[in-house]
């Protein structure tokens, strides 16, 4: 039987086996920021253990930094003592640490791939869920709690049980104005938000071959939103061509020897997968949720279903959304285009090409927030900056911002806010907030016209 | 971490499926820098009113639950990563949750903290948790060693892995097992380089 490009990587990676128990997994990269990180650096301190290879982890400030004003002190004193935490941390322990202000400073998920830390074959972990977003590189990526954090510091290993294997198939061509978003919004809703627990998801078909690595990106993020531990897409050109050249990509020989090994890495035509889904493309339309969980996803012309069921109905409730409605025409103040998921160069030119010569609505406040330093200078560089200010938007400095709202990014109590982020859960954005998970597209009509719009009839 | 051997208790019902980390633990609450005092955080936003009065209709705010076991609906502990959802728990006092389905992530980080997810049928569940909710004194005893949940409408028979099961008997973990292979994990980095 052959193998899966996950069982490849895996099989790779496997230092020993535990009779009747987990495997013993090689951590090639290990990411770290200041929310996940203290306590496991605690930890092997208190027990003093000293951390296994610090040249092979790289650290970030992003969940909890403020999107204004970098260069000023952070005013929360407990955000500030975090960051505090983990410079002195990484300094102690000789990690390379990207901290507030630095050049190559971001998002985790969107600065690690930039700078070309993220390769294919690799086995990657941090302290966070959307640590999947790496799997678009042919990656084994996932998120890890506090104790595998303190694991791997301890070992450059974790102790796993091998996932079984899921691949969801999409062919075809997608619609005008559908976005990588709108085809992971569409499969969740499909199959909902724990199809994938217990697995490692590949995504299959056309519709990935011709996504840009940007997409591939957004689509991987939210495995974790199925349940899936991470997601994965073959390597090919398009990888090939977005790893090289990066800063810390293989270069010359090498770069020639590691594309060799990594077109051996896509599935075998006999590979079986433990369950499988397809999808048609022409069936995909631009997306929305309703409820408090990423699979509560309709197409934006659709209705709200009309479930009984106290689960759905207590969602229904928090939204302040009845069974059978439509979200068309709904008035919304607040549109956030960012977060690991949305916050990347692709995503601002999109927002960029509908919004330009046109006005945000008086009603909306709209925060742009850049996934990177290196996605903010881009922004600045191609001139979308000046779209985005002439139309009255404002972008912020990078960072997690209002997708989690750890810092003062927080939209009001009972206030819509249609967001490219990946989480619509209750109060995520904000105590009693309500969030609309949407594409960077549908983010950017919504601000324009201060209400959720049938972005279908608005495209030329 | 403290031994897992048995207990019995009386149990706290909260049937919503899909339960996040998020809700478990609000995010704002993240900025600790140890894992102590979370419990007083537990399920915040729910626990609360709006103005931080207790919301009396929430089940950890009822006078007529108590213990050491949360019985919680489908797909508990879904979204983050965050630990701190495991830290709050067992802080608050739970030794045992019990759903018919666990998100992964949480599930492994409440394994790490001495803390035991049991998964049982939506059945079993649906009928342990009327049980509970008519009977708030009814106490449950589980057993690791034998792995069964008895309750007053049936014991069932609950699955971990081995290794795990033998982690939280002896309250080992799994930084100690992965160092007492070092030699081994040398050897793999040396065929790498």
């Amino acid at each position: 039987m052959g193998k899966t490009l996950f069982d490849k990587v895996w099989d790779a990676h496997v230092v020993d086996t535990v009779e009747n128990g987990p495997q013993i997994l090689y951590i090639d990269k290990h990411l770290i920021h200041e929310v996940t990180s203290p306590q496991a650096f605690n930890e092997l301190r208190e027990r003093n253990i000293p951390i296994a290879r610090p040249d092979k982890i790289v650290a970030t400030a992003d969940h909890n930094t403020p999107t204004k004003d970098q260069h000023l002190p952070v005013k929360d004193p407990l955000s500030k003592n975090q960051l505090q935490q983990l410079s002195e941390n990484c300094k102690e322990n000789n990690i390379t640490l990207y901290g507030l202000g630095h050049e190559y400073n971001g998002i985790v998920h969107v600065m690690a791939p930039e700078l070309g830390i993220t390769q294919p074959g690799m086995t990657i972990v941090c302290g966070d869920s959307h640590t999947s977003t790496h799997g678009a590189f042919g990656t084994i990526a996932f998120g890890i709690g506090t104790s595998q954090v303190a694991q791997v510091f301890a070992s450059q290993c974790l102790l796993l049980k091998k996932p079984k294997s899921l691949r969801v198939n999409v062919n075809g061509k997608l619609n005008k104005g559908v976005t990588p978003k709108d085809v992971i919004l569409y499969i969740i809703s499909k199959i909902g938000t724990n199809a994938g627990t217990g697995y490692f998801c590949e995504y299959a078909g056309d519709v990935f071959e011709n996504m840009s690595m940007e997409g591939r990106m957004t689509v991987c993020n939210m495995s974790i939103e199925m349940g899936a531990r991470g997601g994965m897409i073959a390597p090919d050109q398009t990888t090939f061509d977005y790893v090289s050249g990066r800063k810390f990509a293989p270069t010359g020989k090498d770069l020639e020897a590691k594309i060799a090994y990594w077109k051996t890495l896509p599935s075998d035509v006999d590979a079986i997968f433990d369950k499988e889904y397809h999808f048609d493309a022409e069936d995909i339309a631009p997306m929305v949720t309703y409820g408090t969980n990423p699979g509560m996803g309709i197409k934006i012309t659709e209705h709200i279903p009309e479930y009984n069921d106290a689960s759905f109905e207590k969602s229904l409730a928090y939204m302040n959304f009845k069974k059978g409605e439509s979200l068309i025409g709904k008035p919304i103040n607040f549109v956030f285009i960012g977060s690991c998921t949305n916050s990347r160069i692709e995503d601002f030119r999109l927002a960029a090409s509908y919004i330009k010569g046109k006005r945000k609505a008086d009603n909306v406040t709209a925060w742009l927030v850049p996934g990177s330093q290196q996605v903010a200078h881009q922004i600045q560089e191609e001139g979308l900056l000046s779209i985005f200010e002439n139309s009255g938007f404002e972008l912020r400095q990078p960072g997690c911002s209002a997708c989690l709202a750890m810092n003062e990014d927080k939209i009001p109590r009972d206030e819509y806010c249609v967001s490219t982020s990946n989480r619509n859960f209750e109060g995520r954005q904000g105590q009693g907030s309500r969030t609309i998970l949407a594409s960077p597209l549908v983010a950017a009509a919504t601000a324009i016209e201060g209400k959720i719009i049938d972005i279908t009839k608005h495209l030329n | 971490m403290t031994p897992f051997k048995i207990v019995t208790s009386r149990a706290i019902p909260l049937p919503v499926e899909n339960i996040d980390t998020d809700q478990i633990i609000p995010a704002r609450f993240l900025k600790a820098t140890d894992k102590k005092g979370f419990g007083d955080n537990l399920f915040r936003d729910w626990r609360y009113e709006k103005n931080g009065s207790p919301n009396d209709s929430f089940v950890l705010n009822s006078t007529k639950y108590r213990g050491q076991i949360l019985i919680a609906g489908d797909n508990f502990g879904c979204g983050s990563s965050r630990e701190h959802a495991a830290w709050a728990l067992a802080d608050y006092g739970f030794k045992v949750i019990i759903s018919s389905f666990f998100a992964d992530i949480f599930k492994g980080n409440a394994l790490n903290n001495g803390m035991l997810p049991i998964q049982v049928s939506a059945d079993f569940l649906k009928r342990i948790i009327t049980h509970v909710e008519e009977n708030p004194i009814a106490e449950l005893t589980v057993n690791l060693e034998t792995q069964t949940l008895e309750t007053p409408v049936g014991t069932v028979d609950f699955d971990i892995d081995p290794y795990k099961k033998l982690c939280l008997i002896n309250g080992y973990d799994d930084i100690e097992f992965l160092i007492s292979k070092s030699d081994k994990i040398k050897a793999f980095e040396a065929q790498l380089d």
